[in-house]
């Protein structure tokens, strides 16, 4: 019987997991309008060689809302965290290799 | 206990083996818990390697951009930002009602939850079906790659190689963006089905969870897709 006790506490019962609250969809939803608005809004603006970094940017901080809220990371066990966070790590990885070698060739540019 | 289980094996004397599991339950998970926890973890390996790949397509896209920004500047102005704008609001509306989707799963609403998929499924085919409108405008201009590519630019006869190889960009990351939609399309019809059988509940919502959890993603991609294929200045 030395298991039971620890198991019987979870036994018919569903995942032990945040449920939000619908205001909290709803208001990552209205926040993700009004990004989108801003960088549709700030395209239309000549500034120069920052449009395009703004612009990611924000796409950045909407990315950030969708992984954390709607795709409840928040709430998640570390071990997603890891996965998540290591996921990015290696995209870094992808882009710095990437990016280090052939944007520092001094091409022509056309 | 005529034959013993591998559970009964591994846990003597446990009670656990009588106790009528949840029919979703598997038998190699202890409870819901851990299969929740389990499929979730999963799932983000999928998405990682999903991360990975639509990356490598945006490492490429970079590096191009930086080679040619006169030809990229061109060719996004062949793009018409007000679809893309109301493309892009209808995408985040239709991630919002798969989020809602869970919630209601998470809280045995059945119709609620089928309804928010129906309406998900709904704004998804929407938005497949404007992006086809914009790629007959595009075929239309001679802007598709390759053989059919008849567009000159007039202006800047100089960019128009150039104005293919974004073109080229636009169709694949846009394509493959479409085909994760469809994909996604398939199986919100399956889970409408599921959900409105009333397979989901407080206690076994992980499936329409791992959905929202690919729909979400596909989103994700199309949040940088917009600036970087609409809006370039």
């Amino acid at each position: 019987m030395a298991h039971a006790p620890d198991h019987a506490d979870h036994v018919g019962h569903g995942p032990a997991h945040h449920r939000a609250p619908i205001g909290m969809y709803l208001a990552v939803f209205v926040a993700l309008m009004v990004f989108t608005v801003l960088t549709v809004a700030a395209s239309r603006v000549n500034l120069h060689q920052w449009n395009t970094p703004i612009a990611l940017a924000i796409a950045v901080i909407k990315a950030t809302l969708v992984i954390l809220w709607f795709m409840h990371v928040i709430h998640s066990p570390r071990m997603t965290w890891i996965v998540v966070i290591s996921s990015f790590l290696w995209l870094g990885v992808l882009f710095v290799l990437t990016f280090s070698d052939y944007l520092t060739r001094g091409w022509p540019i056309y | 206990m005529a034959n013993p289980t591998l559970h009964d094996l591994q846990h003597p004397g446990s009670e656990e083996a009588h106790v009528p599991h949840h029919p979703f339950l598997q038998h190699h998970f202890e409870d819901l818990g851990q299969q929740h926890e389990a499929s979730t973890l999963g799932m983000w390996f999928f998405v990682a390697q999903e991360i990975l790949f639509f990356g490598g397509i945006f490492a490429a896209y970079t590096v191009y951009r930086v080679m040619y920004p006169a030809a990229w500047s061109a060719g996004a102005h062949h793009q018409n930002w007000r679809i893309g704008f109301a493309n892009t609001i209808v995408l985040i509306a239709s991630s919002l009602t798969m989020a809602l989707a869970v919630w209601g799963a998470q809280g045995a609403k059945r119709k609620f939850t089928t309804l928010m998929l129906v309406l998900t499924l709904f704004l998804g085919m929407t938005f497949i079906g404007v992006k086809a409108f914009e790629y007959r405008e595009h075929i239309h201009e001679g802007l598709f790659p390759g053989s059919a590519f008849t567009y000159v630019d007039h202006e800047h006869p100089e960019l128009t190689r150039g104005v293919e190889l974004f073109m080229l960009f636009y169709f694949i990351m846009t394509g493959l963006h479409a085909l994760h939609m469809i994909i996604g399309a398939g199986l919100l019809i399956w889970f409408i089905r599921r959900s409105w059988r009333g397979d989901f509940g407080e206690e076994y919502y992980s499936p329409v969870e791992i959905m929202g959890l690919y729909w979400h993603f596909v989103d994700i991609v199309w949040i940088f897709l917009f600036p970087l294929l609409y809006l370039i200045h």
